[in-house]
């Protein structure tokens, strides 16, 4: 058994690791107080060597769930895909717990496979590539019960051990909060000397109760040095397919992602409109980026933006 | 640990924004209305929801001997509150914590919050299988625990998390109480639901649980955010007010 960190640790990446009252007592004290014992984590090696050839990464972030990342990050990869015919995309799911991109990208019941070079992601289309922990588990009902450390551990396997071979863009789909894999994942990809490498997109629904939790994790990015590519408001107004009446499912009371981003002074990419043809498509794993709509055309200014960012 | 607490009902989803924070602070004051004394516990520690939907934001926590004094919404002090977002300085602050703070500051919510008489103790959780729910679930060995609450919207997207958060219950031997989904346009009855096709009802059926009712997302009902109104006292005519009256006397009836 371990025994569990102080209630007041300062955390050992930081300065007072070791100094402060809490921990006296810790048996993790001497480790943490010596300045030349710190070592960093070996896996952030490993993260590095296995990515080198994957030029940008893109974190899809938002401190609520259910707002939309997973169906964001699927809308996102397939209409670059297609606008990017000759540049490779790939998706991470680090949503440990309720991975989503198995069922959204078409693939469920598909298998991962090893090979030496690690494992190889699921083939989604010529240019697009995924891995998700779903792929990993026997039946949908299968939970995945595992408090932080493991979570962590298997985060590093999909960074480290993962083949994904040449890649412009790897776009990461989380869960929501501001906990274990968000740290994981930005420890292991940030690199020092290429800052630029790894950009997050926040997304939001309009109502304050989202915008609440999407603050944290606008500051979260903050705090962590992730420059934010911008914000992506999903659901932002429903037109009933049956009676044609339009309405706001998620009333913007206090001005919506728009007000929010001024407030927070971060760009607002775009909004996202509630579609219900959209939500049967992405349920049935359907690709509809071909089909000219308000979601694509929406999608097409978010897409160039995000492009443009990386140059 | 909840010594003065006789029942105590968790409310969980796999999946987030399904809607578990409205249920809880509704079936919270739902309960509240028909008599009894409730306290209501946000273990969101990432994204606490609970002091925003019930018009807390602000309010301060206090020590006393016993420990923290939980936030009464009135005078009556039939309706204690307690969340992270309390504690918190800056409503836009991040709480940027791994497991172990997490279990930490769950174990001190459930240890060392002065809650006083309570005929219900609703638990409000964060999305997923992880550190807050293993933690809570231990607790739970020690206290009068009757079960859970899943609450899920009809797309498969969603119901495919919720099925986990089932397993999980069924392993962890937490007792479920039922089903709530929330959908349908809000104008027209016989609506469209907005996400997919018909999906608790099913799931349900599946898991030989009961579906506990249907809550449209009703543009009403997101207008009493902010407020400790209740919809049996503000739309007491509502399909909400009236799937939430179904909701207490189910639990009722079994506590």
């Amino acid at each position: 058994m371990q025994a569990p960190p102080p209630e007041h640790c300062p955390g050992v990446e930081s300065e007072q690791a070791g100094q402060v009252s809490a921990c006296a007592g810790c048996p993790n004290q001497s480790i943490c107080s010596d300045p030349n014992k710190k070592r960093e984590d070996p896996g952030k090696a490993l993260v590095a060597a296995a990515l080198k050839d994957v030029k940008h990464k893109l974190l899809i972030l938002s401190g609520k769930g259910g707002v939309g990342k997973s169906t964001v990050t699927t809308l996102l990869t397939r209409y670059l895909a297609r606008s990017y015919p000759d540049s490779n995309f790939g998706v991470l799911d680090i949503d440990i717990c309720g991975p989503s991109q198995p069922r959204l990208m078409g693939a469920l019941g598909e298998n991962v496979h090893q090979s030496g070079s690690g494992w190889s992601p699921v083939g989604i289309d010529d240019n697009v590539c995924l891995m998700s922990i779903g792929f990993l588990l026997g039946s949908v009902d299968d939970a995945i019960i595992w408090r932080g450390p493991k979570k962590n551990g298997m985060i590093r396997q999909f960074l480290s051990e993962v083949d994904w071979g040449n890649l412009d863009l790897l776009l990461l789909d989380t869960p929501p909060g501001t906990s274990d894999e968000h740290l994981s994942v930005v420890s292991y990809l940030k690199d020092d000397s290429a800052p630029d490498s790894v950009h997050a997109i926040i997304v939001t629904t309009p109502q304050e109760v989202a915008l609440l939790d999407v603050r944290k994790e606008i500051n979260f990015c903050k705090k962590q040095q992730i420059p934010i590519v911008g914000v992506i408001e999903n659901m932002s107004g429903f037109r009933c397919g049956h009676c044609g009446h339009s309405s706001e499912i998620f009333p913007a009371k206090t001005g919506g992602a728009a007000a929010m981003c001024a407030e927070m002074e971060v760009p607002l990419l775009g909004s996202l409109p509630l579609d219900p043809a959209i939500a049967k498509a992405c349920d049935a794993g359907e690709d509809i980026t071909s089909v000219k709509n308000p979601t694509t055309e929406a999608l097409e200014g978010i897409c160039s933006k995000i492009m443009s960012s990386f140059n | 640990m909840l010594d003065k607490v006789k029942n105590v009902i968790i409310v969980l989803s796999g999946k987030g924004g399904v809607g578990k924070s409205t249920v809880s602070t509704q079936l919270a004051l739902a309960l509240r209305h028909s008599g009894h004394k409730v306290g209501l516990l946000d273990i969101d520690l990432c994204g606490p929801s609970v002091p925003f939907l019930l018009g807390l934001e602000g309010s301060n926590i206090y020590q006393c001997d016993e420990g923290w004094v939980p936030i009464y919404t009135d005078a009556s002090k039939t309706l204690a509150v307690m969340s992270i977002g309390f504690l918190l300085k800056n409503r836009t602050d991040p709480v940027i914590w791994r497991g172990p703070k997490k279990t930490m500051m769950i174990r001190q919510f459930l240890t060392d919050v002065k809650w006083e008489e309570l005929d219900y103790l609703i638990i409000d959780t964060p999305p997923g299988t992880s550190d807050e729910h293993i933690t809570v679930m231990e607790c739970m060995r020690e206290v009068p625990c009757n079960g859970a609450i899943i609450v899920t919207t009809p797309q498969s997207v969603a119901l495919d998390d919720v099925r986990k958060e089932i397993t999980f219950c069924k392993k962890t031997g937490i007792k479920l109480l039922g089903i709530v989904e929330i959908f349908v346009c809000p104008n027209c009855t016989n609506c469209t639901n907005i996400f997919s096709s018909n999906g608790g009802v099913e799931l349900a059926h599946l898991v030989q649980i009961p579906h506990l009712g249907t809550l449209p997302i009703d543009p009403r009902v997101g207008v009493l955010a902010g407020s400790t109104a209740s919809v049996l006292d503000e739309l007491p005519d509502s399909p909400t007010a009236q799937v939430l009256r179904g909701i207490v006397q189910h639990l009722v009836a079994l506590t």
